[in-house]
């Protein structure tokens, strides 16, 4: 279990700050940092099995029938990233809890990265493609929120969806392809995924899938050419482009290529493709990064280059190179992370981020120049650093690649990338100091204290690699490539590597390309470049107009034309499926007609008819409706059905109560405008969707059920599993409960939302006022109908009780009780007018209908006590001595909620009208 | 009987549809209980027909129960519905003066309103411009 609950504590963390935000931010930063730091100890306890060359796992089935099973698993390569993302999260926590400006929403912020920090964690965590998948889109979904959280910003806004919608569609990409791969293995559990390298690869499917996978990896990785995002998103709080941007969701990309490397690549498709991406990332993104400005955005476009260079490593598919790779990813997080904390701190201090206005700061903030010294040395590869360490590896691996032009790129890569470090060190704390509007100091020690903490492990790892990285490369590349490695990393390999002689040419190099600096500068400026910005913007409104343009053409605000619409499909797609499938011969015997249900029939037929042809006159078509539903009843006591009858009938009256009280204000009768050819249109539609339903239901009764209903079950069930003798009742309350429960909450939910719009009309100012009809009736309130309906009240109620009790055995039960409480209650309004009754209501329908859910709740959640699924029912007899033998279920309490809950529905829907049906005061 | 019933089904459905493809919202309504009674009496009619078998336990003879359960909280859920229709079509009526169920009922005035609602977009995106 202890793997779940590493990768749940973030999300747990995620909960605290709206608590403890009003205790100020330090114990709400503390309260978060104790879940990271808990998740932290808890992967570090790990660490000797790890070590011992294990991989931990935690497996909990949770669909199993599809393949989804929430399956952790902590070996090497996630220990390297668990450590990542808890380590330098806890320092981002110390940065931000300093860095945020005491107006803003702090714990919001808080609360954004823990879900991040929980999504990223259960993507290096996961052992099933699936889990992955989702922690993968969360991790895109909170980087969304956190690039956006300064919303007053438009560039927030953009940069967020400009993140969003790349990585999201490459993530998109990404889950197809890992479907494919599932698909290939059977399995979607990445241990059985990871030991099918020779089927995945001979698979035909292997190259679709390998594209599709890449696409989300280079997206979320900001390879090119998808890297145009990320510079975008520096427009989040810097505590965020630290975090996310350098050191952990940018290197998700990375994680899912060195996760799946083992299957994926030795193959020359793996090979072109990802070095090829890549090298020209690298490459291109150092060039970017030369001409660039902005602190941050040199920062960002370095990032991106030192992406590529881990994807290129990655790319060469030997074990050396992975070594290398992982290396670099524990280098890069160090040093980048800290260089975008001291971008941060020079941004606090002076409000400047384009180095072209700063300078000189090394005597107001010597404590940040000294750190930002050491971290864009490390960036440029100067030794005795890890950054130099790391990329002599590169460039050794690179050296000894085929053809000549990788070797080449890679040299000029990490020439420009020495060019643009030195120009960010010097441009921002060396040379001429200018006027500072405010003169610029060192922060307090909140904010370098986490930078220099990094900075520390930037020295130290250069100095001593062996003992302090060496056991983490091992591991983390010993589960990226499948094998047992050693690594060798040292400062000093002798005078015969090629790295040497490139490195002493990289700075060369490097040294010359700033003394032509300006030159350069004049050629970049003038040279168009594509506007990656420009182009997605297009992109964006050319596929937004073209969703508009394809949805007013369906969808013009005529909602007849769209019916129409919907019916003529309904009826191809019907006709199809009768003419392209075979069918079988009706087999049952007709059942005899017998006079009565004729002439029902016939009367339902020509009141529907009636109703159809006079609807214009709408009181008079509402009865003949009335009448249908009448027959309708009558019909189903017929056909053996007598709830249904009960039900149908109690709702009819409640029904054609509503509708004469919504009459009362529309108007009485229809205006003739329509066409006789939109007429004719519409009858034809009509008539022949009306013979298409008779012949479907005439054949289904002819036939018998292909396969045998699961009612056989419910009938022999009925008494001794559910202790009912009515079967319809005990499907309702016991077998199909849940079903049930379902349709009471929404039944409550509609009559909420009558409720609501009611409340919303009373207090709008009304266009058309409404048809006030009180003079025609006389009195509205005859004394004679008054006294008639006080008898019938408790009537109904008596009534409405019995068939409450009776229902689990006979015809009757919670539904139908609670209309015909209603329909009592509903003669009272129209007696006595809705003031009278209101008055006399103790019991808000709001509260019934609520109770009627907590009841039934309360019945479903009380068999946990029995250790029964939820909704399991119970009964026993009982006996009390002057009455029968009888029996208690606890289904009856779960129907007692049915019961309040229709009662409080049907109510409140009719008492939201009558109160708009008052003459209104003032209005 | 069984081929009553199907009329019967039939005549509802197409009394409903036309009723549905009205322009006002009162027959609307009437067209989609009309509608209702069709589909509830063709989800009872899966169950078969059989008379004088209700699905009490201890007759003897019973038809499905399974329908009936089925269409009983249909018939309750479908008062919901039309109650929310009710008073929407009611809020529709008071609010607008009219109670025609199509936006716009002339085409010039859809072209004006779907042109605001673009000038209106393109208006939130100059203002996101930095």
């Amino acid at each position: 279990m202890s793997l779940a609950l590493i990768a749940a504590l973030p999300f747990l963390g995620a909960l605290t700050p709206a608590l403890t935000q009003r205790f100020g931010r330090s114990i709400a930063t503390v309260t978060i940092a104790v879940f990271t730091a808990t998740a932290l100890a808890l992967i570090l306890q790990h660490l000797p099995a790890i070590m011992a060359g294990q991989a931990v796992t935690t497996q909990i089935a949770w669909l199993p029938s599809l393949g989804l099973n929430a399956n952790f698993r902590l070996d090497g390569l996630s220990l390297l990233f668990s450590l990542l993302i808890l380590g330098i999260g806890l320092l981002i926590q110390a940065y931000a809890c300093f860095y945020l400006d005491a107006s803003e929403p702090y714990a919001r912020f808080l609360t954004y990265l823990m879900l991040f920090q929980g999504a990223m964690l259960g993507i290096v965590l996961s052992d099933n493609i699936l889990l992955l998948l989702v922690f993968w889109e969360l991790t895109s979904l909170s980087s969304f929120l956190l690039i956006g959280f300064w919303s007053h910003l438009p560039q927030a806004r953009q940069g967020a969806r400009m993140a969003l919608a790349t990585t999201g569609a490459g993530g998109l990409a990404m889950i197809a392809g890992l479907m494919i791969l599932g698909h290939i293995v059977g399995s979607y559990d990445l241990s059985a995924i990871l030991s099918q390298k020779a089927a995945i690869q001979a698979s035909p499917l292997y190259l679709p899938a390998l594209i599709l996978i890449l696409l989300g990896a280079f997206t979320k990785s900001a390879q090119f050419p998808f890297h145009f995002w990320l510079p975008h998103a520096m427009a989040a709080p810097t505590p965020v482009s630290a975090y996310l941007h350098s050191a952990t969701m940018v290197k998700a990309g990375l994680f899912l290529m060195a996760r799946l490397w083992p299957v994926l690549s030795g193959t020359p498709e793996w090979f072109w493709i990802v070095t090829g991406a890549g090298l020209i990332t690298m490459a291109f993104a150092a060039k970017v990064a030369l001409f660039k400005d902005d602190l941050k955005a040199i920062l960002a476009y370095s990032t991106v280059s030192h992406l590529g260079l881990i994807t290129f490593l990655l790319g060469l598919g030997t074990k050396t190179a992975a070594t290398a790779a992982i290396f670099h990813i524990i280098c890069h997080a160090t040093f980048k992370a800290a260089l975008f904390m001291l971008a941060g701190i020079v941004d606090h201090a002076t409000h400047i981020r384009d180095i072209r206005a700063l300078g000189g700061l090394r005597r107001a903030m010597p404590i940040s120049f000294g750190l930002a010294t050491i971290a864009t040395l490390a960036m440029a590869g100067i030794p005795p650093l890890n950054g130099f360490l790391s990329k002599e590896m590169m460039l050794e691996e690179a050296a000894h690649t085929a053809p000549w032009i990788i070797p080449a790129l890679a040299t000029i890569a990490a020439l420009l990338s020495v060019a643009y470090a030195l120009r960010f060190l010097t441009y921002t704390f060396l040379g001429p100091t200018p006027a500072y509007a405010h003169a610029p100091h060192d922060p307090t020690p909140g904010l370098w204290l986490p930078p220099a903490i990094l900075v520390v492990l930037v020295v130290a790892t250069g100095l001593a690699p062996m003992p302090l990285t060496a056991w983490l490369v091992d591991v983390a590349t010993a589960a990226t490539t499948g094998a047992p490695i050693h690594a060798n990393i040292a400062l000093w390999h002798g005078l015969d590597p090629p790295a040497l002689w490139m490195s002493l040419a990289v700075i060369g190099g490097a040294i010359v390309t700033l003394g032509l600096y300006p030159a350069l500068r004049r050629i970049w400026d003038a040279t168009p470049k594509p506007q990656a910005k420009a182009i997605f913007d297009a992109s964006l409104t050319g596929l937004t107009q073209t969703a508009a343009t394809l949805i007013e053409k369906l969808h013009n605000g005529s909602l007849s034309r769209a019916f129409s619409l919907a019916l003529l499909t309904i009826l191809t797609l019907g006709f199809y499926a009768y003419h392209s499938a075979e069918s079988l011969p009706g087999t049952r015997a007709l059942t005899p007609i017998a006079l009565a249900p004729a002439v029902g029939v016939a009367l339902l037929i020509t009141a529907a008819i009636a109703a159809t042809t006079l609807h214009r006159k709408r009181l008079l078509a509402l009865l003949l409706v009335g009448i249908v539903g009448l027959i309708l009843s009558a019909g189903f006591a017929y056909l053996s059905a007598p709830d249904l009858a009960l039900t149908q009938i109690a709702v009819e009256v409640v029904t054609i109560a509503l509708m004469l009280l919504a009459l009362n204000f529309l108007p009485k009768t229809t205006p003739r405008k329509t066409a006789a050819l939109r007429k004719a249109r519409d009858a034809a539609l009509a008539v022949t969707t009306g013979v298409a339903t008779a012949a479907l239901a005439y054949a289904l009764m002819m036939r018998e059920a292909i396969f045998p209903p699961i009612s056989a079950f419910h009938l022999a069930q009925s008494v001794p599993g559910a202790g009912g003798h009515n079967a319809v009742n005990t499907i309702i309350v016991d077998f199909r409960g849940y079903d049930t429960y379902g349709e009471i909450i929404v039944l409550g939910i509609a009559a909420l939302l009558i409720f609501a719009l009611t409340e919303n009309l009373l207090g709008t100012k009304w266009a058309t006022r409404p048809h006030q009809t009180a003079g025609d009736a006389g009195d509205p309130h005859p004394i004679l109908l008054q006294t008639a309906t006080r008898l019938i009240l408790p009537m109904a109620m008596l009534v409405g009780c019995y068939l409450f009790l009776r229902g689990h055995n006979q015809p009757g039960g919670g539904f139908v009780a609670g209309l015909v409480f209603a329909i009592g209650f509903v003669l009272q309004y129209i007696a006595s007018g809705q003031d009278w009754t209101a008055a006399r209501r103790r019991i808000p329908y709001h509260a019934m209908i609520g109770a009627g859910v907590l009841v039934a709740s309360a019945t479903g959640v009380g068999s946990f006590l029995a250790g029964r699924p939820f909704l399991t029912s119970n009964y026993t007899h009982i006996q009390l001595p002057p009455l029968q033998d009888f029996e208690l279920a606890t289904a009856a309490l779960f129907d007692l909620g049915v019961f309040l809950c229709v009662l409080g529905a049907v109510m409140l829907a009719l008492d939201a009208l009558a109160r708009l049906a008052k003459p209104q005061e003032g209005r | 009987m069984e081929i009553l019933i199907a009329s019967a089904i039939g005549t509802l459905t197409t009394c409903g549809i036309y009723l549905m493809l009205r322009a006002r919202t009162f027959p609307v309504i009437l067209g989609l209980s009309l509608l209702s009674y069709a589909v509830n009496l063709f989800l009872f009619i899966s169950g078969r027909i059989k008379l004088n078998a209700p699905p009490i336990i201890g007759s003897g003879a019973y038809t499905d129960p399974l329908p009936q359960a089925l269409v009983l909280t249909a018939i309750v859920i479908s008062f919901g519905m039309t109650a929310v229709l009710v008073i929407m079509a009611l809020g529709a009526y008071l609010t607008a003066g009219h109670d025609r169920i199509d936006l716009y009922a002339d085409k010039e005035k859809a072209i004006k309103a779907s042109a605001r609602i673009r000038g209106h977009e393109s208006d939130s995106r100059a203002e996101d411009q930095p």
